[in-house]
């Protein structure tokens, strides 16, 4: 029997789903995945472009951090899932010292610690980044050995192993970040089969604890949610990002002004806008349409990502997978609901569209991992 | 780890995670659906909204300001005109803090207290959003530099280019032209504010005042795309403004020169018209000032020196000094003696130095305390008796003297664009009733005989009665401007006053025959003037009281403080055959007409006629006398 026709009796294999020339296989690279991405990245090129302020140089340092990411991407897909089973604490306790580096010697601006800089070379990272992935990961690698759904035992452990992490972030200050860390270990926890009432009850328990929140968050922080609540109170302080982005998004209409056109955008009018709030350049000149499209793509990222999941042969492998594609639906909710004024301003960059380098390789690593769960699956299920 | 795997149910795991994943795989959907539901509602529902506001963030409407109109003088050259000049501008809206941004300034370019005051007045001054105020004008390239280097410290702070009023003959034209200074919110009131969109300056005195509609034009509309920073960076649509109109004034600059020059280191003033067409050819009023400085905002300490000072500079003497008009009046005594058949040329009186009215004690003096003799109209003139205007006018009566003496100007602003000219004053029985509330007294009368009493002329007034006289009754109002963006003035308009014809014309050659005694016979008051002229000139003299003399006390030059002595005056027209320039000259405060102002009026009249044709000379000249 030959590896496809065994494939095919395979749960959640389709027969309309054919897999392509098997060569790419052989490298670990999921066909599917890795065009969808392109087509996401050259959007998104085609946009930074405009969004720039037709600045080739920028589009060229966006593209070059795209070659080094699918190559990291690549690089990973190679790793056997067991592998980075095995090493899944070993990257969580060193993220975890990281991050208390962070807090004790860390640089940054504003106020906030996010950065490690390596002495000797101008090089410094957030090791809050290395926790998006480390976090899912050992989550997963904790609960894949014990009966699911988890038991009160390990979802405290669960829990202690998501809080610290968390809370380290949150200290630094980024809530942003702590927020989205603790959602991809949570996804883990609730992929693994956490009970509906328990869901439910964590809900309201958390939408009852939002005022408390309010006495533990940074005046910065309480600043952006009364700024999201009446951006018009201050509107050419705090609530001008929200009101320029709103003005680019809804002046767009339903096939935008046309590419380089926007006036919001090309006049700068909107701030960060080849940043976090690239998506309103992009409904400025492409409109409803435009959104749509790339929304589309999103969907089909996160399509193939569930699907990975859903063939994916081990526990580890199927809760990584779907933690890493919801983390990033998350993303893209978030950001395009921040900018779109459905929810605050938090720092949450539109997944491989927005200019910058530290989020496209966490995200490229993570399709890497995708990749690799999907393609080192063997004949045998575990 | 061993004992716990053999508790995992593989089956029913991936029974729940298939489950899990569908349903997340809903709720991805269902949140898809509210990012689109959100982006329908911004794009379809909310796009008249945010289109509107879209624009309005991008689109500004500036007003353009059209370009003052230019002034040239007779010949063509530019009195006053556009320099381009580096303005500093403030939008209030761009800067934050405001305070900050002048004290920044402030301390960048090293401003004195006042200027801070200044500058803060500008910046906080009531205008319409996001519309630019003028902080400083005429910026140095120094003060250019300084604030480009530090521009990062100064937003809403820009360096505009500007077009600035300059006047390059300075005090020689300050009383004609007047100056542009800032627009106040009082003179707002009074134009129409859309105009004066983008516009700093406005006229406030003099022609520019006068004419301020004509130079300033019609202010243009443009539409322009700006960015965020308030950078403009296309235009979209705009409407050319209309500039002014240029005008073109009777003035010669020359000549003007010349009467500067002539009636330097005096008070006093000088008018010349053309009398063929009502011209003014120079008018100067000393001391003057520099109106320039207005234009850039004058300094406090140098603008309470000028209003403050004796002297007063800003006074337009010219055509808003009221003086006694003196013996230079006497010429059209005589006309409205001949003309009313008071007198006739051969009349005569025995002068013996003084006047009596009957049943009056009181002596009414002449000039000269031994008097002259027997004289007749033509002696009177020329030797500038006394005695014989009395008598005159004690025979004409003030109700005759005064309808006769408006009809040449006198109390009237005959003008025809000065409307700040002074009407001067002449008095008659109805005017003392009312103003001074009492009677009119015989003796009164006398005064106005030899111009003196309660008659008050300007300098503008005895020039235009002079080029009225000049053209034996012929009337053509005094203007200062030739044509507007092209187009003359009208000689006569509905306002010009009706000529004066008389009984007999012969009268005018009489009076004008006695006036050229008064400057070419050996007896002529001004005889020193015609011995040095090749040309022939009508004049008289005049010395106006400015402190009365009380009864046979005896005017001592010396002895009187200076502010107390008499105005020299002279008023005359030239070449009488043919006349082309009628002239006033009165120099406060200088003694005689004779000793002090007949010579500055021959300076005027030489640079006026000496380059033009001398078909006159003196043998004819002295023909005409006899």
């Amino acid at each position: 029997m030959s590896t496809r026709d065994f494939l095919h009796r395979l749960p959640g294999a389709t027969h309309a789903f054919q897999r392509p020339a098997g060569w790419l296989e052989r490298v670990h690279i999921d066909f599917w995945l890795l065009m969808i991405l392109f087509v996401l990245i050259g959007s998104g090129l085609f946009v930074l472009y405009s969004a720039s302020g037709e600045s080739a140089h920028d589009v060229q340092r966006q593209g070059m951090r795209f070659l080094v990411a699918l190559v990291g991407m690549c690089v990973i897909a190679q790793i056997e899932p067991r592998h980075l089973q095995r090493w899944s604490p070993v990257f969580y306790f060193g993220g975890a010292v990281l991050l208390l580096c962070v807090l004790l010697f860390g640089v940054g601006a504003k106020g906030a610690q996010r950065w490690i800089q390596v002495p000797g070379v101008g090089f410094r990272f957030q090791p809050s980044e290395i926790m998006k992935l480390a976090m899912p990961m050992m989550v997963a690698w904790f609960l894949a050995n014990r009966p699911l759904p988890p038991s009160w035992k390990h979802l405290f452990i669960s829990a202690v192993i998501i809080g610290v992490p968390v809370l380290m972030i949150a200290r630094q200050p980024d809530l942003g970040t702590s927020l989205l860390v603790a959602a991809a270990a949570l996804f883990v926890v609730l992929l693994a089969g956490l009970s509906w009432r328990l869901i439910g009850g964590f809900i309201a328990l958390g939408i009852s604890a939002l005022p408390a929140l309010w006495y533990v968050m940074h005046d910065y922080q309480r600043q952006r949610v009364l700024t999201f609540l009446n951006p018009e109170s201050d509107p050419l302080g705090s609530g001008w990002n929200i009101i320029q982005s709103k003005t680019a998004i809804g002046s767009g209409g339903l096939d935008g002004k046309g590419w380089l056109e926007g006036t919001q955008s090309q006049l700068e009018f909107l701030p960060e806008r080849h940043t976090d709030f690239i998506i309103a350049v992009l409904a400025e000149e492409f409109g409803l349409i435009g959104v749509c499209l790339i929304l589309m793509v999103y969907l089909a990222i996160i399509g193939r990502g569930l699907f990975v999941a859903l063939n994916a042969q081990d526990t580890y492998g199927r809760l990584v997978a779907g933690s890493i594609t919801l983390t990033f639906f998350v993303y893209v909710f978030v950001n395009i609901g921040m900018v779109s004024g459905l929810l605050p301003v938090v720092g949450v960059p539109l997944p491989l569209v927005s200019f910058g380098g530290t989020s496209i390789v966490t995200l490229m690593a993570g399709f890497g991992i995708l990749m690799s769960i999907h393609t080192h699956r063997s004949l045998v299920r575990k | 780890m061993s004992e716990k795997r053999t508790l995992k149910n593989l089956d029913l795991e991936y029974r729940l995670f298939k489950e899990r994943i569908f349903v997340a795989f809903a709720i991805v959907i269902l949140l898809v659906m509210v990012l689109i539901s959100r982006m329908v509602y911004l794009q379809v529902y909310q796009y008249d909204v945010y289109s509107t506001k879209s624009d309005k963030n991008r689109m500004h409407v500036r007003a353009i300001p059209p370009t003052r109109g230019l002034i040239f003088d007779g010949k063509g050259r530019v009195l006053a005109e556009n320099l381009p000049s580096y303005n500093l501008m403030f939008v209030r809206e761009q800067a934050k803090d405001i305070q900050g941004v002048l004290n920044t300034l402030a301390e960048i370019l090293e401003l004195d207290e006042e200027q801070r005051e200044e500058i803060a007045t500008q910046a906080y001054s009531q205008r319409r959003p996001f519309h630019s105020a003028l902080l400083l004008s005429q910026l140095t390239e120094e003060q250019i530099a300084k604030i480009s280097v530090n521009r990062y410290r100064l937003p809403g702070v820009e360096i505009e280019a500007q077009l600035i009023r300059h006047y390059p003959y300075g005090p020689m034209t300050a009383h004609v032209l007047g100056y542009v200074s800032r627009i106040s919110e009082r003179d707002l009131e009074k134009v129409d504010r859309s105009q004066y969109a983008g516009t700093y300056y406005i006229g406030k005195s003099g022609i520019e005042r006068q004419y301020e509609e004509t130079l300033h034009g019609k202010v243009g509309v443009q539409t322009v795309e700006t960015n965020a920073r308030g950078r403009v960076l296309s235009v979209l649509d705009e409407s050319l403004p209309q500039p002014g109109k240029s005008l073109k004034l009777h003035l010669d600059t020359d000549l003007q020169y010349a009467a500067m020059r002539a009636l330097s280191g005096f008070r006093g003033a000088i008018v010349a018209i053309d009398p063929k067409t009502g011209g003014i050819l120079a008018i100067v009023s000393t001391p003057s000032f520099d109106p320039n400085l207005f234009v850039s905002g004058i300094d406090s300490k140098t603008y309470k020196e000028l209003i403050t000072s004796r002297d007063l500079p800003m006074f337009n003497r010219s055509i808003r000094g009221n003086y006694p008009p003196a013996s230079t009046i006497k010429s059209f005594m005589a006309i409205a003696g001949l003309e009313e058949g008071v007198i006739t040329e051969g009349h005569t009186i025995e002068d013996p130095g003084w006047y009596q009215l009957p049943n009056d004690d009181r002596y009414y003096r002449n000039w000269k305390r031994s008097g002259h003799g027997t004289v007749d109209m033509k002696k009177a003139i020329v030797v500038s008796n006394d005695t014989y205007f009395y008598d005159l006018a004690f025979n004409l009566g003030i109700d005759r003297i005064h309808p006769f003496m408006q009809r040449f100007g006198f109390g009237l602003n005959t003008s025809l664009d000065m409307p700040q000219a002074s009407p001067g004053l002449m008095p008659s029985r109805d005017w003392k009733r009312i103003k001074r509330k009492s009677s009119w007294f015989p003796g009164e009368t006398l005064s106005v005989g030899i111009g003196q009493g309660y008659w008050q002329a300007t300098p503008l007034q005895i020039a235009t009665s002079m080029a009225v006289l000049a053209n034996k009754g012929k009337w053509i109002q005094p203007r200062m401007v030739k044509s507007i963006g092209g187009e003359d003035i009208p000689l006569k308009t509905p306002e010009t006053p009706a000529d004066i014809v008389l009984s007999d014309e012969k009268y005018w050659d009489e009076v004008i025959d006695a006036m050229v005694a008064v400057v070419h016979s050996n007896r002529g008051t001004a005889r020193k003037v015609g011995d040095k002229i090749d040309y022939i000139m009508a004049g008289k003299t005049g010395t106006a009281q400015v402190k009365s003399i009380k009864q046979d006390e005896v005017y001592d030059e010396s002895k009187l403080a200076e502010r107390h002595r008499d105005h020299a005056m002279f008023a005359g027209f030239a070449p009488v055959e043919n006349p082309t320039i009628a002239l006033a000259v009165i120099v406060e405060n200088a003694g005689s007409g004779s000793a002090t102002a007949a010579p500055i009026a021959q300076m005027v009249f030489d640079a006026y006629l000496k380059k033009g044709d001398k078909t006159v000379s003196m043998s004819e000249a002295e023909g005409r006398q006899q």
